[in-house]
C-alpha cells in the first residue's frame, strides 16, 4: 500500500468516525410541554447539568397548567402539529397513544439507562404491546393520610392497611369542631372526584364496564360505594367539598382542619413540610381502605415524558427524556436539593436507597401503595379495559367528567345517591353507544 | 330644601359608585396582596389582609423562572399588531357604511356581529390545521392575524357608531372643495372621529391583551404572550397561589396603568354620541 493510498484510507476513516461521532451526538432545539409542579419545577432548574452533557442540545420550556397542557398536547399530537419534542403526559394517555401510533417508542434507550429498575406496575402502564411508549418522570398511588395527635386523642390506633369501616369509625371519633374527621376530593371532573370515586369502587367490588361494555352504575356494588362515599363526607367531611379537589384539601389539612385524607402520595411531602403545613409533626401515613375483596380504594398514576410521532427532533429529544427519568437525574436531585425532594415512585432501586429511605418517612407506604395497583386488573371483576382510576379508552374523559358532575351535585345535596347512579347510567350508555361500543 | 335633597342624593350615588367600583377592583387588589405574600399565607384561614410579613420572594421566583421580558413582548407585539391592523381594515369600512350605505348595509352589520356568538371552541380544529399547513402555529404573525379577525366586528360597530355621529354634510362639503376619498377620510373624518377611534383601540388593545384562548392554543415557546406566563404558575397539585398572584399582577400591570393614565379618553370615546 502507497503512502499515498494510506493517507487517502486514514482521511476517510476519520471522516467516517467524525461522522459516527456526529451521529452519536444529538443535537437541535427539544420543545418540551410540561405541567407545573414541584418536580418539574425543580428539573427546569437543574438543566445546567444536561446542557453541560448536550452543548449542542437547546431546550425551551413550555409550562402549563394540568388541563391546559392536556388540551394543548392532545391537539398537537392528534393533528401532527409538531410543536412539541416532548410532552408531559400520564398513564392515560400513554396506552391510547401508543396504540394510535402517535407516539415514539422508547425500547432504544441507552442501556444504562436500565429499564429493568422500572417499577413493574408503572411500566406496565407505560407499555403498549411490549413496547414502552413513555418514560416515568414521577409516579403516585394514593393512599391514608392522617394526624396521629388526633387519633390518639380518639383513643384509636390506625393499622397500616386500614378497613372502610374503620375509617368511618376514625371520622367520626376525630369529627370536633372545625375539625372534619375526613376529607375526600369532591369536585367534578374525571381526574378529580371520578379518580377517587373510580379507585373507591375497586375496593367495593364494583366496575365501570362489564365484559361487553355496558355500563354498570345500576350494580349494587356502585350503590354500595356511592352511599358510603355521601354518608361519609356527609357527617363527617368539611362544608362544601363538591367543590374541593387537591389543592383545597391540602390547605385544609395542612391548616389542621382534617382528621384524615385519602389523595395522592406526592401530597406526603407537602403535608410534611413544616414551611407550609401546620401540622407537619403529627402526620401519619396507612394504605388506602379495602373491604377484603382483593383489592385497594388506591390509584396508579405517573407523569411521564413522551417523544410525539410528529417531532423534528427525535433523537435530541430521547436524550433529555434519558437524562430526566434516570438514576444519576436522581442523584443530581439528591445532591443539590436533598433526597426528601428526588421524583419518587418510578425506580425500585430509589426504595433500595437507605439515604431516601431515611429522608422520606412516607417511602415505604408510596412504595406498597404503587406496588398493590394493579392496572391490568383493576376489579376484582372481569374488566374489558385497562386503569386504575381510568378507563384507558379515549371515551372515558368526556364521560367521567359528566359522571363526576352527577356525583357532585349529589354530595352538594341537589340529588339522592340512586338519581345520581341513574343519571350517570343513563349518560354513559348514550355516550358509549354513540361511540359505537 | 330642593338643594339638600340633590346633595344628599349626588352623596348616596357616589357612595355606590364607589362601592361598586370597590366590588369590581376587589379581585385585583386581592390578587396584588397576595403576591406579596408566603405560600402558607396566601392560603391562611382566616385571611390575612394588610399586617403581615411582606416579601418579594413571589416576584423574585417568577423573575428567575421564567423569560418575562419576551412575554411581555409578544403581548404588546400581538395586541399593538392586532389593533392597528384591525383599524386599517375597519376604518374604510365603517365609512362605507356609515356614508354610502347600500340596502344590505345592516344585514351585514349583524351577520358580522354573528361571528362573535360561535364559541372559539367550536372552530379550534380548523384554525389549528390552516395554522399548521400555513406554518403559523407559535408565530407573532399568526395570533396578530386571528386576533385582528376576532375583534374585528366589535372594531367596525364600534366605529361605525361614532361616524354615523358626524353629519355627512361636513363629508360633503370636504368633497365639492376638491377632497377625493383618500383625503376626506385623512383629513375630515379621521380628526373628528379621533376620540372614538382611540377608545376603540383602547378597547381592542385590552381584549387582545386579556385574550386567553387563543393564545394559549396557538403558541408554544416562540410566540406565548402574557396569558401563557399566567397559565404556566397554575397548578391543580400544589400551591402556587402567591406565585401565581406575582405572575398575574405583573401581566395585568402594563394594561392597567395604560387604563388608568387614559381613562378620561376611553370613557369619552364609549359615551361617545350616546347623548345627542
Amino acid at each position: 500500500m502507497s503512502i499515498k493510498t494510506s493517507l487517502g484510507l486514514a482521511s476517510a476513516l476519520a471522516i467516517a468516525a467524525a461522522s459516527a461521532s456526529f451521529a452519536q451526538s444529538p443535537s437541535g432545539t427539544v420543545t418540551i410541554a410540561t405541567v407545573n409542579n414541584g418536580d418539574m419545577i425543580r428539573m427546569q432548574g437543574l438543566t445546567a447539568d444536561f446542557n453541560a452533557k448536550y452543548p449542542d442540545i437547546t431546550l425551551e420550556w413550555v409550562t402549563l397548567e394540568e388541563n391546559v397542557l392536556r388540551q394543548r398536547v392532545t391537539q398537537d399530537v392528534a393533528t401532527n402539529g409538531g410543536q412539541f419534542d416532548v410532552m408531559t403526559i400520564g398513564t392515560y394517555e400513554v396506552p391510547i397513544w401508543g396504540a394510535n401510533g402517535w407516539l415514539v417508542s422508547l425500547d432504544d434507550l441507552p442501556a444504562e439507562w436500565n429499564a429493568d429498575d422500572l417499577l413493574p406496575a408503572i411500566r406496565d402502564g407505560l407499555t403498549v404491546d411490549g413496547s414502552l411508549y413513555a418514560a416515568p418522570f414521577y409516579g403516585e398511588s394514593s393512599m391514608v393520610m392522617y394526624r396521629t395527635d388526633l387519633m390518639e386523642a380518639a383513643g384509636l390506633d390506625m393499622p397500616d392497611a386500614p378497613t372502610w369501616d374503620f375509617i368511618r369509625e376514625a371520622a367520626a371519633a376525630m369529627t370536633e369542631g372545625d375539625v372534619y374527621g375526613i376529607c375526600l376530593r369532591g369536585k367534578a371532573g374525571w381526574g378529580e372526584n371520578m379518580a377517587f370515586l373510580t379507585a373507591m369502587s375497586n375496593s367495593f367490588g364494583a366496575r365501570w364496564f362489564d365484559m361487553d361494555w355496558n355500563a354498570q352504575f345500576d350494580s349494587p356494588e356502585w350503590a354500595e360505594t356511592l352511599t358510603f362515599y355521601n354518608d361519609l363526607m356527609t357527617n363527617y367531611g368539611p362544608p362544601g367539598a363538591a367543590t374541593n379537589g387537591f389543592n383545597e384539601n391540602l390547605t385544609l389539612f395542612q391548616q389542621g382542619r382534617c382528621g384524615m385524607w385519602i389523595d395522592a402520595t406526592v401530597a406526603a411531602s407537602f403535608v410534611t413540610n413544616p414551611n407550609d403545613s401546620t401540622v407537619a409533626d403529627s402526620v401519619g401515613f396507612a394504605l388506602a381502605p379495602d373491604n377484603g375483596l382483593g383489592r385497594r380504594g388506591n390509584w396508579l398514576w405517573a407523569w411521564s415524558l413522551a417523544v410525539p410521532a410528529g417531532s423534528q427532533s427525535t433523537e435530541a429529544a430521547k436524550a433529555f427524556i434519558a437524562w430526566a427519568t434516570s438514576s444519576d437525574y436522581t442523584a443530581l436531585v439528591a445532591e443539590n436539593e436533598g433526597w426528601a425532594n428526588v421524583p419518587p415512585g418510578t425506580r425500585t432501586s430509589l426504595y433500595e436507597n437507605a439515604d431516601y429511605l431515611a429522608a422520606a418517612p412516607f417511602a415505604e407506604m408510596t412504595l406498597q401503595s404503587i406496588n398493590s395497583a394493579d392496572p391490568t386488573s383493576p376489579s376484582i371483576q372481569d374488566v374489558p379495559y385497562t386503569g386504575v382510576q381510568f378507563v384507558a379508552i379515549p371515551e372515558f374523559a368526556g364521560i367521567a367528567t359528566e359522571v363526576g358532575q352527577e356525583f357532585a351535585n349529589m354530595l352538594a345535596g341537589q340529588q339522592t345517591v340512586e338519581q345520581a347512579l341513574a343519571n350517570a347510567q343513563a349518560l354513559t350508555t348514550d355516550a358509549m353507544e354513540a361511540a359505537g361500543y | 330644601m330642593a338643594r339638600t335633597v340633590t346633595t344628599t342624593r349626588k352623596s348616596v350615588n357616589t357612595a355606590l359608585a364607589w362601592a361598586i367600583g370597590l366590588l369590581i377592583f376587589f379581585p385585583i387588589l386581592w390578587t396584588v396582596l397576595t403576591s406579596f405574600k408566603t405560600e402558607a399565607q396566601a392560603v391562611s384561614d382566616p385571611p390575612v389582609w394588610l399586617f403581615f410579613d411582606w416579601t418579594l420572594d413571589n416576584y423574585r421566583t417568577v423573575l428567575d423562572r421564567s423569560d418575562y421580558a419576551r412575554f411581555l413582548w409578544n403581548s404588546i407585539f400581538i395586541a399593538g399588531g392586532s389593533t392597528v391592523l384591525g383599524l386599517l381594515i375597519a376604518v374604510p369600512a365603517a365609512w362605507s357604511m356609515a356614508f354610502v350605505p347600500s340596502h344590505r348595509t345592516k344585514d351585514i352589520l349583524l351577520w358580522m356581529l354573528s361571528t362573535k356568538m360561535l364559541p372559539a371552541v367550536g372552530v379550534i380544529y380548523p384554525i389549528y390545521l390552516i395554522f399548521i399547513k400555513m406554518g403559523l402555529l407559535d408565530t407573532r404573525t399568526g395570533l396578530v392575524v386571528i386576533l385582528m379577525l376576532i375583534n374585528l366586528p366589535i372594531i367596525i360597530w364600534m366605529l361605525y357608531t361614532y361616524f354615523k355621529e358626524i353629519p355627512g354634510e361636513i363629508l360633503e362639503a370636504a368633497r365639492m372643495d376638491g377632497a377625493g376619498l383618500r383625503n376626506e377620510i385623512t383629513y375630515v373624518l379621521l380628526p373628528m372621529a379621533l376620540p372614538g377611534i382611540a377608545s376603540t383601540a383602547l378597547l381592542n388593545l385590552i381584549l387582545a391583551w386579556n385574550e386567553a384562548f387563543w393564545t394559549l392554543n396557538l403558541t408554544a415557546a416562540n410566540a406565548a404572550p402574557l396569558t401563557a406566563f399566567i397559565a404556566s404558575y397554575s397548578s391543580p397539585e400544589g400551591l402556587f397561589y402567591a406565585k401565581l398572584s406575582a405572575a398575574s399582577t405583573m401581566a395585568i400591570a402594563p394594561i392597567l396603568i395604560l387604563g388608568w393614565f387614559s381613562q378620561k379618553q376611553l370613557v369619552r370615546g364609549l359615551t361617545f354620541g350616546a347623548v345627542k
